[in-house]
C-alpha cells in the first residue's frame, strides 16, 4: 500500500489539533492543585474534546496509508508543543530543545522519502 | 528523585498498549464504512452506527484510553528524561506490527526516520528536566 500525500497531510492536520489539545489539558492540570474539583473544567473538557477531534483525520489517513508511515508522523506535534509551551506557558526554548526538534524534523522528512 | 523501575516498566506497558491501539484502529478503519452525504443527515445516522459497532475500532480506543491513563501515572512518579525515550519505542513496535499485519515494507529511509525521531525524542527529554506531559 503506497501512502499518499493527502493522508500525510491529514496526520500533520491531526498533530496540529492534538498540540492544542495539549495545551488546555496542561492549562486544566494546572487548575488541579487547587481542588480535585476542578476535574470537571471547561478547559479539560476542551482538551479531551480536542484530543478526539485530532483522532478523526488521523482515521481517515490510516484508511488509506501506511501505518509504518503515518504513526511516526505524529511526532510533528512535539515541534508544534515547543512553541506553544513558549506562547502559553512562557517555557523557555533552549538551544537543546531546537536541536531536539531539529533532530525530529529530519526524522521526519526521511519517513516522508521512505513513503515512495 | 525516584529511583523506582516501575514507572519504566509502566511505560514500557505503554508504547505496548499503544501500538496495539494502532494496530486495531487501522485494522477497524479498514472495515467498510458507509458514505456521509451532507445533504441527507439519516446517512451520519448511518456512519455512526456502523462506528459504534466497530469491534476493532472501539477495543483499540480502549486502549488507548488505557495508554493515556497509564502514562500520566508514570510520568508522575518517574523522570520524563528516561520515560520519553522509552515510550518513543512504540514507533518501533508500531513498525514491526505493521509489516507482520499489513504487509507494510521497511526500507532505509523508514528505519533512519524512526530512529532519529527516536534520538529527537531523547534528546528533547533531556533538554526538558521539568516533567512535562507532552501528548
Amino acid at each position: 500500500m503506497k501512502t499518499p500525500i493527502s493522508s500525510m497531510l491529514l496526520v500533520i492536520c491531526a498533530s496540529v489539533i492534538g498540540s492544542f489539545a495539549a495545551v488546555f489539558l496542561k492549562m486544566g492540570a494546572a487548575k488541579l492543585h487547587d481542588g480535585i474539583h476542578n476535574l470537571i473544567s471547561f478547559k479539560l473538557a476542551l482538551g479531551c474534546g480536542l484530543f478526539l477531534a485530532s483522532s478523526i483525520p488521523f482515521l481517515i489517513a490510516i484508511k488509506h496509508g501506511e501505518l509504518s508511515v503515518l504513526y511516526p508522523m505524529v511526532s510533528f506535534s512535539y515541534v508544534l508543543t515547543l512553541f506553544w509551551s513558549k506562547l502559553f506557558f512562557n517555557e523557555p526554548i533552549t538551544s537543546g530543545k531546537v536541536g531536539a526538534i531539529g533532530v525530529i524534523l529530519c526524522g521526519l522528512v526521511c519517513i516522508g522519502l521512505g513513503a515512495q | 528523585m525516584h529511583h523506582s523501575k516501575k514507572p519504566i516498566y509502566m511505560v514500557i506497558c505503554c508504547t505496548l498498549f499503544a501500538s496495539i491501539a494502532q494496530i486495531l484502529l487501522k485494522i477497524g478503519m479498514l472495515n467498510p464504512l458507509p458514505a456521509v452525504d451532507a445533504a441527507h443527515l439519516s446517512t451520519l445516522g448511518d456512519l455512526i452506527f456502523a462506528l459504534s459497532r466497530n469491534l476493532p475500532l472501539i477495543v483499540g480506543f480502549a486502549f488507548h484510553g488505557c495508554n493515556a491513563l497509564l502514562l500520566i501515572l508514570a510520568l508522575k512518579d518517574g523522570e520524563l528524561s528516561i520515560l520519553w525515550p522509552i515510550y518513543a519505542l512504540s514507533y518501533v513496535w508500531v513498525a514491526l506490527l505493521s509489516m507482520h499485519f499489513f504487509g507494510d515494507r521497511m526500507n532505509v529511509w523508514k528505519g533512519a526516520g524512526i530512529a532519529l525521531i527516536i534520538v529527537g525524542v531523547s534528546l528533547l527529554g533531556r533538554a526538558s528536566k521539568r516533567v512535562e506531559v507532552l501528548p
